[in-house]
């Protein structure tokens, strides 16, 4: 029972960031705006995050769980202004999407290399943790529960599950979620009454900026002890969740989920008895989730619900 | 009256000079931007630094001249792979595991068919490797075909694979234990005179190679009718469909060229005889996501990508002596970014060039 819950604490700490990230895509794509940048907007999230963090670790400023809130707010921030470059190229500019994108994606390790080897001389930048509970009072003595959730975990974990229930609320019972899908699916109608695209793309771009930003230093911190400039390719998985999960934030949390599971076996195979115990090499349970996505995908691609606005710029002469 | 031949070939057209100008001048805002960052980040050595990246490879003389020809060689074959798979309306950002599978067999059939001659053994490799990033390619191009899959993730899962899967290769196949790396290739690209032209530096024939891959793939795409279906799949598949031509089975064939290329880029850099190995590491190969910023610069054309792939490779020579200078390599990669940025620009660049060009044309008459 102990290696399950060692199991699904560690599935934990891959899914959440995937499911940050895929739903902050969401928001841009169902806004009309494609966001391959997510990969370069987490990097840059995480950069400022884990400088933030070490320069308030060194000089003593901030520490606990008030330091990782306010390290969460910088990378929410850094990565909504890093997104707003997206924004304009695609909305402003009429900018091919993909190109801006990948522009973006160039630019982020090497700005984060480059100034942490300016200021610092090395690239990697050093950080405590210090935010993980072993253990939370009274919630954690809970029969299943409290081992799974409230053991071995982050207050990040919980803030992945509410923003998730905030985008279902957000997407699916509000105003401006039914104005941000009607921008992804026909922005010429949704132009006719009176809806501000163009508002409504920035706002979707900068939403899935801050929440990338977010979930770049939320999957650094569990699994590193520095950054290095890179976030393992994460934001291009985050794009397959994504996809995976059809554009729907419930979906998409099963697909995070699901890939965190075998992302986990992948990465702790060695401890789990029967699956060590298989003459299997190991760079094949490396390789899992990434052919099961294949095949999932295989399957699940021919009703694609894509937004049909997706990627297209605004061209208000089309109404 | 100008012959006809020239009125025929449309590299001097105004598409194509429209096309050059903005890339030109996403390259200067992208180099201004450049010298903005140094500035910033050490002003007192800024223009000395400045004017390193400007005279990039020529600052080692004749060597560095043949190590930016042997830079840009890999990464014109992916530029051609990702740039050949742009024009037919497919984003190949797989062209990292289409390499690295490349790589494998080069340096497999390099290594294992000794019983070859040198001057055949070369080449057999070098078809092992387009063969094996074609092969790389048909899974997410039958996927892209039949199941509607798309093909960024696609070729993004491929990636992984394609690593994880040689890393295991390697070692159990031609495996440096000391090195966790491959062993050395018996196969050996021929030199053609460009180690006399540019003594100590890496480059060989492969770079001719490269030229000439760039040659046949203007060919196909601008003067075959295959090209032209292919692009036309690009531009509207049901439309193309409608005119009889067999999408699917051209989705197919594109990824498979896209792949091949990839794959010989990387037996172009495999066989170059200069010390590079296959490394046992969990990261990406880097030559595959540069072909990405060659082939937007070259603008998906075969003769742009390949003056692309000599400028990156240029700037990127140039990085490495930016170091004697006190600063970080990293800089010509956040201008190679702003370049590609401003280059994303290039539409409304291109519309008011067009202006301007009709406007003056409309004043002559």
């Amino acid at each position: 029972m102990s290696t399950f819950y060692f199991l699904f604490q560690q599935t934990m700490f891959f899914s959440i960031p995937l499911l940050v990230v895929a739903l902050g895509g969401m928001f841009s794509e169902r806004s009309g705006v494609v966001n391959i940048a997510l990969e370069g907007i987490m990097i840059m999230g995480a950069f400022s995050g884990i400088f933030f963090i070490n320069a308030c670790q060194t000089n003593f400023a901030l520490n606990g769980q008030i330091l990782l809130i306010a390290a969460l707010c910088v990378s929410a921030l850094t990565g909504m202004v890093f997104s707003l470059l997206h924004a304009y190229a695609a909305i402003n500019m009429n900018a091919d999407q993909v190109i801006s994108g990948t522009a973006l994606n160039m630019f982020a390790p090497a700005f984060a290399i480059y100034v942490a080897r300016m200021i610092q001389t090395v690239q990697q930048i050093q950080f405590k943790n210090e935010f993980r509970f072993d253990f939370i009072p009274f919630l954690g003595k809970i029969p299943v529960i409290g081992p799974m959730f409230f053991q071995n975990t982050y207050l990040t974990t919980f803030l992945g599950l509410i923003i998730l229930g905030i985008s279902i609320v957000v997407l699916n019972k509000t105003r401006f979620g039914l104005r941000l899908r009607a921008c992804g699916e026909h922005p010429q109608a949704a132009d006719s009454v009176g809806i501000k695209v163009r508002w409504m793309r920035y706002a979707g771009v900068m939403i899935s900026g801050a929440l990338a930003g977010i979930g770049g230093l939320i999957f650094v911190i569990p699994t590193s002890t520095n950054f290095n400039a890179t976030v393992a390719g994460y934001g291009f998985l985050a794009l397959a969740v994504l996809i995976f999960g059809q554009w729907n934030p419930k979906r998409i949390f099963f697909a995070a989920l699901l890939f965190g599971v075998m992302k986990t076996l992948a990465a702790a195979y060695t401890g789990i008895p029967f699956l060590s115990n298989l003459p299997i090499p190991s760079y094949f349970y490396k390789m899992t989730p990434y052919i099961a996505t294949l095949i999932v995908l295989a399957f699940t691609s021919k009703n694609s619900q894509s937004p049909k606005a997706a990627g297209q710029p605004y061209d208000q002469a089309g109404r | 009256m100008m012959p006809k031949w020239i009125g025929k070939s449309n590299l001097l057209s105004e598409k194509n000079i429209v096309s050059l100008t903005s890339s030109i001048s996403a390259i200067l805002v992208g180099l201004l931007f450049g010298l903005v960052i140094l500035l910033i980040s050490n002003p007192s050595q800024a223009f000395a630094g400045f004017k390193t990246i400007l005279f990039g490879g020529f600052t080692g003389g004749f060597k560095g001249v043949g190590q930016v020809l042997y830079f840009a060689t890999p990464i014109i074959m992916t530029g051609l792979s990702v740039g050949f798979a742009f024009k037919t309306g497919l984003f190949n950002i797989g062209a990292s595991g289409q390499f690295i599978v490349g790589a494998y067999a080069a340096v497999l059939v390099g290594v294992r068919l000794t019983s070859l001659p040198p001057s055949i053994h070369w080449i057999v490799a070098l078809l092992a490797a387009a063969a094996a990033g074609g092969l790389w390619a048909l899974l997410p191009g039958i996927l892209k075909a039949y199941a509607n899959v798309n093909e960024v993730i696609a070729t993004i899962m491929m990636n992984y694979i394609g690593m994880y899967s040689v890393n295991y290769l390697v070692t159990r196949t031609v495996y440096d234990q000391l090195r966790n790396q491959s062993i050395s290739t018996v196969a050996v690209l021929p030199k053609w005179g460009l180690t006399t032209l540019f003594p100590r530096s890496s480059v060989n024939g492969g770079f001719f190679i490269a030229v000439f891959m760039v040659i046949v793939v203007h060919i196909l795409i601008n003067k075959t009718t295959f090209g032209y279906e292919l692009k036309a799949c690009g531009f509207n598949r049901e439309a193309s469909r409608y005119a009889g031509i067999n999408a699917k089975r051209n989705i197919v064939l594109s990824m498979v060229i896209a792949g091949a290329l990839a794959g010989i880029g990387a037996g172009l850099l495999f066989l170059a005889g200069s010390g590079k190995h296959i490394e046992v590491v969990d990261i990406l190969a880097v030559e595959g996501f540069n072909g990405i910023p060659v082939a937007l610069l070259g603008m998906s054309s075969p003769i742009g990508i390949l003056f692309a792939g000599l400028f990156i490779a240029y700037v990127t020579q140039g990085g490495f002596y930016l170091q004697l200078s006190n600063f970080v390599p990293e800089v010509i990669d956040i201008i190679i970014a702003a370049i590609i940025y401003f280059s994303a620009f290039a539409l409304i660049f291109k519309n008011i060039m067009s202006k301007l060009i009709k406007g003056r044309k409309e004043q002559k008459q």
